[in-house]
């Protein structure tokens, strides 16, 4: 029986590459992002393409996403964090993407946001990107971001570290929970599935107690369908809400 | 006129009864939908908070035993910044946990924390 953990092994698709020392073959997991690439880029064009006064079901569904995310970031950022959009649109409409292909039970069927790699270089991107508009917005007054106000001098000793690692806690609560999700959900899936297996290779009454794993798993995809969704609304939600606290301070 | 007045009647009174239907589809379709966003959204709460408290600590562990090991001093720094990380990791829930809940205007001094 293959392990539960097998699903997330990254193989190199073709000629092993290297450049300056460094692996860069084409894996599966560059595969699975450039279908989710190609998907993305599908839908959105795909559906806008007639431009309809009155949308159609595609259209309408491309135009719900835009403007979910865009009343999310008017509300959390306001309106000086609009011009931020496209970025937040692409992570939002990538990570979704990423999931919801991820959940596809076809035979190379990879998960990348199930890589801490991936999720940790998308918030450290995120972080550094809403660290520098803070600096840009506020100049050297961000660092009173730090400083908490009103409090006496010798509280400052321990709340500005208590401060600083908890902003630089943001990438890794950012990156560790959609992975974690991920990891969590298939592994689940993929455990559930083994039982189905294995109980139905015994045979007899076994065989048709497979069924009870088989149900759970059905119970079980439904809900990993919504933590893609969820987890993704998550990720672009806290990616606005740094980017209010860059352009606002609190 | 008064033939009318007898119709505007008509449709006053279809109108009226389209509009008692539609609100009885509507609360009839209501709660359905809302149990099925709140139950996503304390999902996505509860795994938020998780992260933001283990992140705190992590950040903690990752800078004491570096620090530690740049200054030769061990295990101080890590004991400390492990402190300092359970606190900032508490400090981001209870921030988290404040963001969820929805502004009161009594709440004034909350504000500035």
């Amino acid at each position: 029986m293959a392990s539960p953990l097998e699903q997330f092994t990254v193989k190199t698709w073709g000629a092993p590459l290297e450049i300056a020392g460094y692996d860069v073959s084409f894996t599966n997991s560059a595969a699975a992002m450039v279908a989710t690439f190609i998907v993305i880029a599908l839908f959105v064009t795909m559906g806008m393409r007639k431009r309809a006064l009155v949308p159609g079901r595609w259209q309408t569904s491309v135009e719900m996403c835009y403007e979910f995310i865009a009343k999310m970031l008017g509300d959390a950022a306001g309106p000086e964090g609009r011009k931020y959009f496209p970025f937040v649109f692409s992570l939002f409409m990538f990570v979704l993407a990423a999931n919801l292909i991820g959940m596809v039970p076809w035979i190379h069927a990879f998960t990348f946001t199930s890589h801490i790699a991936v999720t940790f270089a998308m918030a450290f991107f995120v972080f550094i990107g809403v660290t520098i508009i803070g600096f840009m917005t506020h100049g050297l007054k961000f660092f009173g971001f730090f400083v908490p106000e009103g409090a006496p001098w010798y509280l400052l000793l321990i709340l500005v570290p208590i401060e600083i690692i908890s902003y630089l806690s943001r990438p890794i609560s950012l990156s560790v929970r959609l992975f974690a999700n991920m990891v969590a959900g298939h592994t689940m899936l993929k455990v559930f599935g083994g039982f189905v297996v294995s109980l139905g290779a015994l045979g007899g009454i076994f065989a048709a107690s497979a069924f009870l794993p088989f149900a759970f798993i059905v119970a079980l995809t439904g809900l990993e369908l919504l933590v893609a969704c969820l987890q993704a609304y998550v990720f672009a939600m806290l990616t606005c809400l740094y980017l209010n606290d860059a352009l606002h301070m609190h | 006129m008064a033939d009318d007045d007898k119709k505007s009647e008509e449709m006053k009174a279809n109108l009226d009864d389209l509009n008692i239907r539609v609100s009885a589809a509507r609360e009839a379709n209501e709660p359905k939908k809302a149990r099925g966003l709140n139950e996503a959204t304390t999902y996505g709460i509860a795994t938020r908070l998780v992260a933001e408290l283990v992140a705190g600590l992590l950040v903690g562990v990752l800078f004491g035993w570096y620090l530690d090991q740049l200054f030769d001093t061990k295990p101080w720094l890590m004991i400390i910044m492990v402190m300092l990380g359970a606190a900032a990791g508490i400090v981001n829930v209870m921030r988290a946990a404040k963001q969820l809940v929805p502004k009161r205007p009594d709440d004034e001094d909350d504000e500035k924390r």
